[in-house]
Order: C-alpha cells, then sequence, then structure tokens
C-alpha cells in the first residue's frame, strides 16, 4: 500500500477542507481563493515529482499511478486555478457561500483527478458522482432564476445519465465478473470471437457505457443540457464545466476504451466507427446551432459541442489504428490542452468584459477593440484558436488530430471536419468584427482586476506556446500516451 | 557572411511588429511617428540582407542555397516537421518583389496616414503582415507555408477593415475572409492528401517524387487542383473574384501592397512554388492556363465600366495575375514570374498614384476628378509611365513579360492567345480611359468643398511613386538577353532574347503594339477628344454595358441565390425551426413560466425536460440499432 502516490489528492482533499473552515473565521474572503490557489500549486507539485516514474497502481488496482493519469492531473489543477483566478471578482460579489464555492470547485477537481487515474467500474463511478455532484451545486450557486433552472435540469439529466452508465457497467461485469479494467480485458481476450458475438448484452453494455460518457463530454445526441447550462451557469463555472468536465469524461473513455475493450480487433473497430458517426453529427450540429446565436455564452455552448466533435475524430481514429499506436490517444491529449486555454480563455476575457458591460449578447461586445484593446485581443486571440487557424494553439491541436486520422484511413471524415470548422470561422470571427469594427455604446474603457489579467495572461500565453512552439507539449502527450497502467 | 542571416530578413519585420504593438504603443502615444521610422528602418535592414541573398542564389552553382533548418516538432513513430527555408532563385525574387514594394508604400504612408487616430496599428499590422508574407515566401514546407498563407489573410482582413466608421469596410473584410477561405480549404485538403500519401511536408521532397514519378496519377491531379483552389481564392481568380473589388474599402496604401503586389500574388507564387507537381499533370496544367486567360479577359471587360479609380485598378489586378496563371500554365515558371515580378511594380505604383489623387480630391469617382494634369504634374507623369507599362508599351517593362506570356500562348494553347489579344486592347483603353478621366479635361469639383483646389501630395508621398515608376521602366531590362529566365530556369524561355532592338524583328510584339496603340487611340477618341460620345456608345452597347456593370451578377448569384435563398433561407432556416421549437422553445419555455423554484420544477418536469431525456434514450436506441443493421 503506497499511500504516498496518493498525496496529490490527500493534499488537495485537505486544501478543500481548510477553505470551508477559514470561511468561519476570516473576514476578507479573497484570502479563501490564495488559499485554494496554493493548495492546487501544491498539489500540482507532488504530482510534478511522480512524473517519469513507472506505472504504479494502488488500493487494490483501483487506481493507476501513471503518466497518462498524471498528464490529466496537471491538467485539472491548472484549469481549477485558472478558474479560481477567473472567479476572485465574480464570487467576491456573493453575500455568503464564498467558502463553498471555492471548496466545491476544489473537490470537483478531487473528483477529476480520480476520473483521470480510476481503473476500475465502481471507483470510476464514484469519482464521476463526486464531480458531478459539486458542479450541480456550483452551476445553481447564482441562485436566480436561470441558475437555478439550470443546475435543476443539470442534475436531473446528469442523474438519467448516471443510471445509464450504471446500467451498462452491471451489463459489462454480468458478462466478465469483473470490475477491474484489465481483468475485463482479460476475460474478453479469453471469450472466443462467437462467444462475443452471441452475448449482445456486453455490446448493450458498452454502449450504455458511451452514452453515460456521452454526457459529460457533450456528444450528440447527449448533449441537450449543454446550451441551457452554460447560459445559466456563473461563467466561470461555465468555463470550468467547458473544459475540464470535458477533458475528465475523454480521461476515462480512453482509459477505458483502450484497457478493457481495446482487444479483441474487431470490436475496436466498430466502436471507431461509433465515434465516427457522432464525431460527424457533434461538429455539425454544433456548428450550425452556433450560428444563430447572440449569446456569447449559449454560443460557446454549441461550439464546445462541435470541439468535442473534433475530439472524437480522434476516438475514431484510434479506433482503426493498431492498439500499441500511441500517437492517436496523445494527439487527443494534446487537444485537450489546447482547447483547455483557448477555452478558458475566451471565457475569461467574457467574465472581464460582462462585468463592466452586464450583458453577455454579442452585439453589446461591440467596439471593445477601442474600450479594452488587450481584453478585445486576447478574446480574438483565442477565438482564433477555437477556429484552428494559426498561429494559435487550435490549429495545431487540429493538425494532429486530423492527420492521425488521415493516416488511418479515415479521410472521409477529416473532410466534414475541414468544412466544419471553415463554417466555424463565420460564427467566431462575427464576435471579432463586432469588437474591432464595431461601434462602441460608450467611451468609457473596460478595466480588469489583477486576478482576471493574470489569469488571462496564463490561457494567452497557453495559447501561443502550443501554436507556435508545439513540440514540448506534444512530447509530454506522448509519454503520457504510452504510460499506461491498464 | 553566414546562410543564417537569412532567418532575419523574416525576423525584422516581425521584431518590429512585436515593438510597436507591444512597447512602444502604450509609451509613445505622443510620438506615433516613431512607429512608421521602425517599420523602414526594419524593412531597409531586410531589403540589404535579401539583395546580398539574391548575389549569393546569382553565384550559387544550382541557384539554391542550404540554410541551416529548426526541428520544430518531432513525434517519436510520427510526424517530423522541419522548420526550414528554402533560399532559391524564386524565393529571392519574391523577396526583392514583397520589401521593395513595402517599403515603399510604408514611406508612402507616412504622408498618407498622417494624422489619423489608428497610425501605430497601422503600421503594426503592415509590419505583421509584410514578416508573414516574407514567411510565406521563405517557408520551405507546406505546413509551413500554408501559416503564413493564413497569417496573411488574417492580416488582409485586419487591414480592410482599418477603418472601422465604414460599415462596407466591414462587411468588404468579412467577406474577402470568407471567399479566401473556401479556396484555402482546398489547399488544406491537398495538403493532408499529399501527406498521406507521401509521409512529408517538404516541399524539395515532394518534387523529387512528382520528378521521379513516385508521385503520380489522380493523386498528384488532384493535389495539384487542391493547390490551385488555394491559388484561386488568393489571387481572385474566377470563380473566386468576388472578394477583390471590395477588398477596395480598406486604405489605398493597403491595397496596393497587399491587394495588388503581394498577398494576391501569393497564389501565383504558390503554384510556381509547387510547379513540379503540376508540370506532371496535364490536366492540372491545362486547368491552371484555362482558368487564367479566361480570368484575364473576363475580368478585362468589368475593368472597362467602372468609375471608382480603385474598383478598375481591382479588375485590372485581377486580369493581370490571370496573365499571370495563363504565363505559368501555358510558360512554365519564369514567364509567370516575370511578369508577376514587372506588375508588382507599376500595380503598386498605380494604386499609390489613386491614392495620391484621392488626398487631393477626397474621392475615388473619375467623375468628380479631371484636369488634374497641371496641378499634379508628378502623380500623372508616374501614373501615365504605369499606364504604358501595364499596356505593354514597348520598351517599359509590362512589354517584356507580357509578350513572353503571348508568345508562349501561342504554341500551348491557341484559343486563349487569341483571348490574350483582345484582352491587350481592353486592357490599354480601360487603363487610359483613367488616365484620360482623371487627369485630362477640367476638373469637376472633387468630393467635397474641401477640395475645390487640388494641390500635388507632398513629397513623402512622391518620392515612392517616383522610385516605383523607374522600376516600372526598367525591371523588364533584366529578361532582355534571358538572364531572369536563366535565373529561374523552370521551364523554357521563349525566343525574346534578342535583345532590346532584336525583338522587334518578330511579327507578335507589333500585332500585341499596335493593339494597345488602339486601345489608346480609343480611348483618347471617347475621353479626350470627344470624337465620340461616350452616351452614345453605351447606349449603343447598352445590355454589354449593364453585364459588365452588374459584374456579370456574380454578386446577386452569390449573395441572394447562394447565400440568402439556399442557404439561409433553406438549409439554416430548417435547422432554425428545430433549435427554436426543439430547444430555444423549451428553454424560453421554461424561462418564461417560472418564477419560483417551485414553480421550475413544476414547469420542468411536466415540460421539456423530459424531451431531452427522451434523446438520450433515442440516442442510445440508434447507436444500437446502428451497431445491430451496419456492425
Amino acid at each position: 500500500m503506497n499511500l504516498e502516490l496518493f498525496i496529490p489528492e490527500l493534499s488537495l482533499l485537505a486544501c478543500a477542507i481548510a477553505v470551508i473552515l477559514l470561511d468561519l473565521f476570516i473576514q476578507r474572503k479573497g484570502l479563501l481563493a490564495v488559499v485554494g490557489i496554493a493548495g492546487l500549486v501544491v498539489s500540482a507539485g507532488f504530482t510534478l515529482a511522480m512524473w517519469g516514474g513507472s506505472s504504479q497502481a494502488i488500493f487494490n488496482n483501483m487506481l493507476a499511478v501513471d503518466n497518462f493519469a498524471l498528464f490529466f492531473k496537471l491538467l485539472f489543477l491548472g484549469i481549477a486555478a485558472l478558474v479560481i483566478l477567473a472567479s476572485v471578482d465574480y464570487v467576491s460579489k456573493f453575500t455568503r457561500f464564498q467558502g463553498e464555492y471555492y471548496a466545491l470547485v476544489l473537490l470537483a477537481a478531487l473528483g477529476m483527478m480520480l476520473m483521470a487515474a480510476t481503473a476500475e467500474l465502481i471507483s470510476i463511478y464514484i469519482a464521476l458522482e463526486l464531480t458531478s455532484i459539486s458542479l450541480y451545486v456550483l452551476v445553481g450557486f447564482l441562485k436566480d432564476q436561470k441558475s437555478s433552472e439550470a443546475s435543476l435540469k443539470y442534475l436531473l439529466l446528469g442523474a438519467i445519465a448516471s443510471a445509464v452508465l450504471l446500467y451498462g457497467m452491471a451489463l459489462v461485469f454480468g458478462f466478465t465478473g469483473k470490475t477491474q479494467l484489465g481483468e475485463i480485458a482479460q476475460v474478453i481476450q479469453a471469450m472466443s470471437l462467437s462467444g462475443i458475438l452471441s452475448s449482445p448484452g456486453l455490446i448493450l453494455g458498452i454502449v450504455l457505457l458511451i452514452a453515460g460518457f456521452g454526457f459529460k463530454i457533450a456528444a450528440v445526441p447527449f448533449q441537450m443540457w449543454v446550451p441551457d447550462v452554460y447560459e445559466g451557469a456563473p461563467t466561470p463555472i461555465t468555463a470550468y464545466l467547458s473544459v475540464a468536465s470535458k477533458a475528465a469524461g475523454f480521461a476515462i473513455i480512453l482509459r477505458v476504451f483502450y484497457s478493457a475493450f481495446g482487444l479483441p480487433q474487431w470490436l475496436s473497430l466498430d466502436w471507431g466507427l461509433i465515434f465516427a458517426v457522432l464525431a460527424v453529427i457533434g461538429m455539425t450540429l454544433g456548428n450550425i446551432a452556433a450560428l444563430p446565436q447572440t449569446n456569447i455564452k449559449r454560443m460557446l455552448g454549441y461550439s464546445s459541442i462541435a470541439q468535442a466533435g473534433y475530439l472524437m475524430v480522434g476516438l475514431a481514429a484510434m479506433g482503426a489504428s493498431p492498439a500499441t499506436d500511441a500517437l492517436g490517444r496523445s494527439t487527443i491529449l494534446f487537444f485537450l490542452a489546447g482547447y483547455a486555454f483557448a477555452n478558458l480563455g475566451a471565457f475569461i476575457a467574457i467574465i472581464a468584459i460582462s462585468n463592466k458591460v452586464n450583458s453577455d449578447i454579442i452585439n453589446d461586445y461591440s467596439g471593445m477593440g477601442k474600450r479594452a484593446p488587450l481584453l478585445a485581443l486576447a478574446l480574438t486571440l483565442c477565438l482564433i484558436s477555437l477556429i484552428g487557424m494559426p498561429p494559435a494553439a487550435g490549429f495545431m491541436a487540429k493538425f494532429y488530430i486530423f492527420s492521425g486520422a488521415v493516416q488511418h484511413g479515415l479521410l472521409w471524415l477529416v473532410v466534414i471536419a475541414v468544412i466544419n470548422s471553415v463554417i466555424s470561422a463565420y460564427y467566431y470571427l462575427r464576435v471579432v468584427k463586432v469588437m474591432w469594427l464595431g461601434e462602441p455604446a460608450s467611451e468609457e474603457k473596460v478595466l480588469s482586476s489583477g486576478a482576471l489579467r493574470i489569469a488571462l495572461s496564463i490561457s494567452c500565453l497557453g495559447v501561443l506556446l502550443l501554436g507556435v512552439i508545439p513540440g514540448f507539449v506534444m512530447k509530454l502527450a506522448e509519454l503520457a500516451a504510452k504510460m499506461f497502467k491498464f | 557572411m553566414p546562410y543564417e542571416l537569412v532567418w532575419l530578413i523574416f525576423l525584422l519585420p516581425l521584431f518590429s511588429f512585436a515593438l510597436i504593438s507591444f512597447v512602444l504603443r502604450p509609451s509613445l502615444t505622443h510620438k506615433p511617428r516613431v512607429s512608421g521610422y521602425i517599420t523602414i528602418a526594419s524593412l531597409l535592414s531586410s531589403l540589404a540582407l535579401s539583395i546580398w541573398a539574391l548575389m549569393e542564389v546569382m553565384a550559387a552553382p544550382s541557384h539554391n542555397l542550404a540554410i541551416p533548418d529548426i526541428s520544430w516538432v518531432i513525434i517519436e513513430g510520427g510526424i517530423t516537421i522541419h522548420l526550414g527555408l528554402i533560399m532559391n532563385s524564386l524565393t529571392a525574387v519574391m523577396l526583392l518583389v514583397v520589401i521593395i514594394v513595402s517599403l515603399m508604400v510604408q514611406i508612402y504612408s507616412q504622408g498618407y496616414m498622417h494624422g489619423d487616430p489608428g497610425y501605430h496599428r497601422y503600421f503594426a499590422f503592415m509590419s505583421l503582415f509584410t514578416a508573414s508574407m516574407i514567411g510565406l515566401v521563405l517557408a520551405d514546407n507546406l505546413l509551413f507555408l500554408y501559416v503564413f498563407w493564413e497569417l496573411v489573410g488574417l492580416c488582409s482582413y485586419l487591414l480592410i477593415g482599418f477603418w472601422f466608421h465604414r460599415p462596407a469596410a466591414a462587411n468588404a473584410a468579412k467577406k474577402a475572409f470568407i471567399v479566401t477561405r473556401l479556396g484555402d480549404f482546398g489547399f488544406l485538403a491537398a495538403i493532408l492528401l499529399l501527406f498521406s500519401n507521401t509521409g512529408t511536408f517538404n516541399i524539395a521532397e515532394l518534387h523529387s517524387l512528382a520528378i521521379t514519378g513516385v508521385l503520380a496519377g489522380t493523386v498528384l491531379t488532384w493535389a495539384a487542383i487542391g493547390i490551385f483552389a488555394g491559388a484561386v481564392g488568393k489571387s481572385a481568380q474566377f470563380p473566386l473574384h468576388v472578394w477583390l473589388p471590395d477588398a477596395m474599402e480598406g486604405p489605398t496604401p493597403v491595397s496596393a501592397l497587399i491587394h495588388a503586389a503581394t498577398m494576391v500574388a501569393a497564389g501565383v507564387f504558390l503554384v510556381a512554388r509547387t510547379f513540379p507537381l503540376f508540370e506532371h499533370s496535364v490536366e492540372a496544367l491545362t486547368t491552371v492556363a484555362i482558368i487564367g486567360g479566361f480570368t484575364a479577359i473576363f475580368a478585362a471587360t468589368m475593368g472597362l465600366v467602372m468609375t471608382d479609380i480603385k474598383r478598375v485598378l481591382a479588375y485590372s489586378t485581377i486580369s493581370q495575375l490571370g496573365y499571370m496563371m495563363l504565363g505559368l500554365g501555358a510558360g512554365g515558371v519564369a514567364i509567370g514570374i516575370f511578369h508577376l515580378f514587372n506588375h508588382a511594380f507599376f500595380k503598386a505604383l498605380l494604386f499609390l498614384g489613386a491614392g495620391s489623387v484621392n488626398h487631393a480630391t477626397g474621392t475615388f469617382d473619375m467623375r468628380e476628378m479631371g484636369g488634374l494634369r497641371k496641378v499634379m504634374p508628378w502623380t500623372y507623369a508616374t501614373f501615365v509611365i504605369a499606364s504604358l507599362s501595364i499596356a505593354g508599351i514597348w520598351p517599359l517593362s509590362g512589354f517584356w513579360s507580357k509578350d513572353e506570356i503571348l508568345a508562349s500562348s501561342l504554341t500551348s494553347q491557341p484559343i486563349l492567345f487569341y483571348l490574350a489579344m483582345i484582352t491587350v486592347f481592353i486592357t490599354a483603353f480601360y487603363m487610359f480611359r483613367v488616365v484620360f478621366m482623371t487627369f485630362g479635361g477640367n476638373y469637376h469639383g472633387g468630393g467635397s468643398e474641401a477640395h475645390d483646389k487640388p494641390h500635388e501630395s507632398p513629397s513623402v508621398m512622391v518620392t515612392p511613386m517616383v522610385i516605383l515608376a523607374i522600376l516600372a521602366v526598367f525591371s523588364g531590362f533584366w529578361n532582355v538577353t534571358g538572364h531572369f529566365g536563366a535565373l529561374l530556369g523552370h521551364g523554357e524561355t521563349h525566343s525574346f532574347t534578342e535583345g532590346f532592338f532584336g525583338i522587334l524583328a518578330h511579327p507578335l510584339p507589333w500585332i500585341s503594339l499596335i493593339l494597345a496603340g488602339l486601345g489608346i487611340l480609343l480611348a483618347y477618341a471617347i475621353y479626350s477628344a470627344k470624337w465620340l460620345s461616350a452616351e452614345r456608345i453605351r447606349g449603343f452597347f447598352s445590355p454589354l454595358h449593364t453585364l459588365f456593370y452588374r459584374k456579370y451578377w456574380f454578386d446577386e448569384l452569390y449573395e441572394n441565390v447562394l447565400v440568402k435563398k439556399a442557404l439561409i433561407g433553406g438549409f439554416f432556416a430548417g435547422l432554425q425551426q428545430i433549435d427554436t421549437y426543439g430547444v430555444d422553445g423549451a428553454v424560453n419555455g421554461v424561462a418564461n413560466g417560472a418564477l419560483a423554484s417551485g414553480r421550475t420544477i413544476r414547469r420542468a418536469q411536466t415540460g421539456q425536460l423530459q424531451l431531452y431525456g427522451l434523446f438520450i434514450g433515442i440516442g442510445i436506441l440508434a447507436i444500437v440499432l446502428g451497431l445491430y443493421f451496419f456492425g
């Protein structure tokens, strides 16, 4: 029992508890954010110290400690830190429960760290619920009509998705008698081809798992909650949902489908095709529904559905490639990192702007280029990255995913994806156009707080670094994709 | 000097962009001129370096320098991409074009943009554009080239939309961006297609694969056509020509640099850069020649009837770019690029002249000008030189390159040759129509009261025009004895290497000279001497005039029929219905009805939430059924 391998999670849990306790005594609530970020940094330090070591497992092979998990843990910790920075202004307007807000952000991060590490069905479920329940509460934190409604919808639909997931797990368990992913893989490998073919229950179980995880990553047709929840939730939480929650969903999918159902080959080909079809529907629906949106948060909601579609192009390519090929997985990790920076940056800029103009309507961003040139420049950069244009991270990310798919014979899928990118340019650029070419509603400058500026600078730096010198992060993603414990 | 210095040619303007936008802008708001000086200094240094590079290239045995490269991305067992530069004769010539024109335009802009509140921003974007354009020219692999390809497009978008207060500018910027992206889509698809078949992005490697025949057949043809699609978008060739005339909404120096001399020529450059791919696919090469030849005459006819001086020049640019494509398709790299080289100088000069006229009169409408010959002698003289050059009058630069194109198309594409000959006549006519309407006759008052006494532009604007005029006269001499053709090497150069006077012993130059002369004479007859009435001729050719004036109804076709009716009216409206009644309706229904959270729950439970849940169920069912039937 190597409890020291669990230290990143334990330290984060301790920090979350400390934040709640400190909330009772501290008058200056801003300190809570500092404590939260400190906790995240400490946890990230512990995580970083384990990087590059051999893959290990703890708690009876329930949790894997491998580079794959560590990569995602670092990603989540970084995202959570940026979200807290972006929340400082936002939360200071709350009269109560500021400590709970930060604590819940930390607990959700903890849940996602576990999601990246779990290698066993029951603990997957628990990690998923820990994340989800924290997020349900956070979505409703504004307690106004829209926010409550969003929270409730998220809760109810999330419960349906959980039920579906649990049912899928039960079926898989019923057919294999195992819950540990590696052991499931062994049982499936031992079964004869006809044995698998004669057990449609197992296939149904896998489909239900896809549906359950599909809810998390906002894959069509499990995306219905996205626009409503994104619009109603507090904006920092929307950013959190769109980036971290989605990445966690992909982490689990990658692990489950690689470890448990990666073999035999015929099965993986099939789910590769499922992902290809889901990718086409997701990209197309997300992009086209985003076109007429007037609310920027809603627009980014649909955009995130489309981005999940691009990511699933990567999953489809993985299905078509041999199990030993780490390239497909590493492209997805790289995409998630690039997407995290760009989308967070966009949301942080939106927070800064809407703090001042009190609106999320795109037309109210008119003339932002004059009122807040740096903010507008940052938002422009992030949107360019989301389109997938150089020199931003999004270009390299899409490029990796698409070229991986082309190499595995999915040219048709890439053609659809590229057409979709062209469509998406229209609605992203509309925001750019309004900001730079529109008439400002007033001459008043839009100023942002220090915390927001730091968060925005980090995001933009990330977007540029990943776009201009992608080699370093790509190397990390590759190491992470190779080092699978199970 | 070490060859690593070539990197500096690209890095200097990039550095000046960074310096202006991040360091100087906040601290030197009261001294905006500094940003212009920095831009010019960086360009002068780049120019010196690129002249040195040209000398080295000329001296090198294969006209190719090996520049040490950088490993950009390495993925084990996957992709390795080197960041490298090609420094060969094509690069050296293009560098010269880009940097000289950019330098002249920046000097000119000091006067033209004087007092503009966005002075810093303008020079920052211009530096970024120049750096991207240089990067595009130097890049040694297609992916790297594509990055700059997109960047110049982005800069063009930002610079067209430079003048915020004009909605037309904003729309033009968007149109330019979207139309060129249609072509870019083909280019990107071609890059991915080439990569999946060869595993490399390196241009030199792709060349050798095409030459040795490893890359051949339909793959090669489709890849070449995809690349050409990108070139069609960037170089505003038919049928993606619609964006360039609208792009004239941007500041005039921007038009001179981006929309006349450099960025729009990037499409021609791209075809030249990947020419071995075209050379080994007859279909692709013929496509290039046909689209080019057709665009040349098609755009020229629209230039006949425009009254906005910049729009005439825009159509003229499209037409000349068509000539270059024809030159590439019919003759080879040297012939197409030679025209690009000459065209860059005289067309930039024409635009700067139009800007100078606008500076004096406050309008671009030629009907409000006239009589400027006496008050603006320098602008007039340089404008006439450029017009003679574009009309192809011996011995100005346009003559030398245009006759090469005509001669090469005569042997390989006779039909296109006749179209090109007619275009010579049209070109001479519309250019001198501009000259006589703008500079001849009496002054018609200009754009506003403030401009009732036009005057010559300041020397900071006139000087670059004079330098460009000198180039417009002499740049063609480079190939009088075939030096340019020998340097570019690729593709044969035709027989016009007999020297300065020797060329006049052939019949072909005489025919084109006579056609051009007739065009000028006709313009003189109608617009200067008034022997013929323009109104009556217009009445006589009324259907044709309408056809040209309405630009063959292409804008209407694209905007009203394709975009508004088919896309927005049909496809999107259908989706909108689903979105409104299926998704938004649900949300609105809930939001409107719910006042208290208790009621929210009730509404949500009885309302659309079940629908969402149902969708999850249907989705699962669909996947299972799909697997059952197709799995």
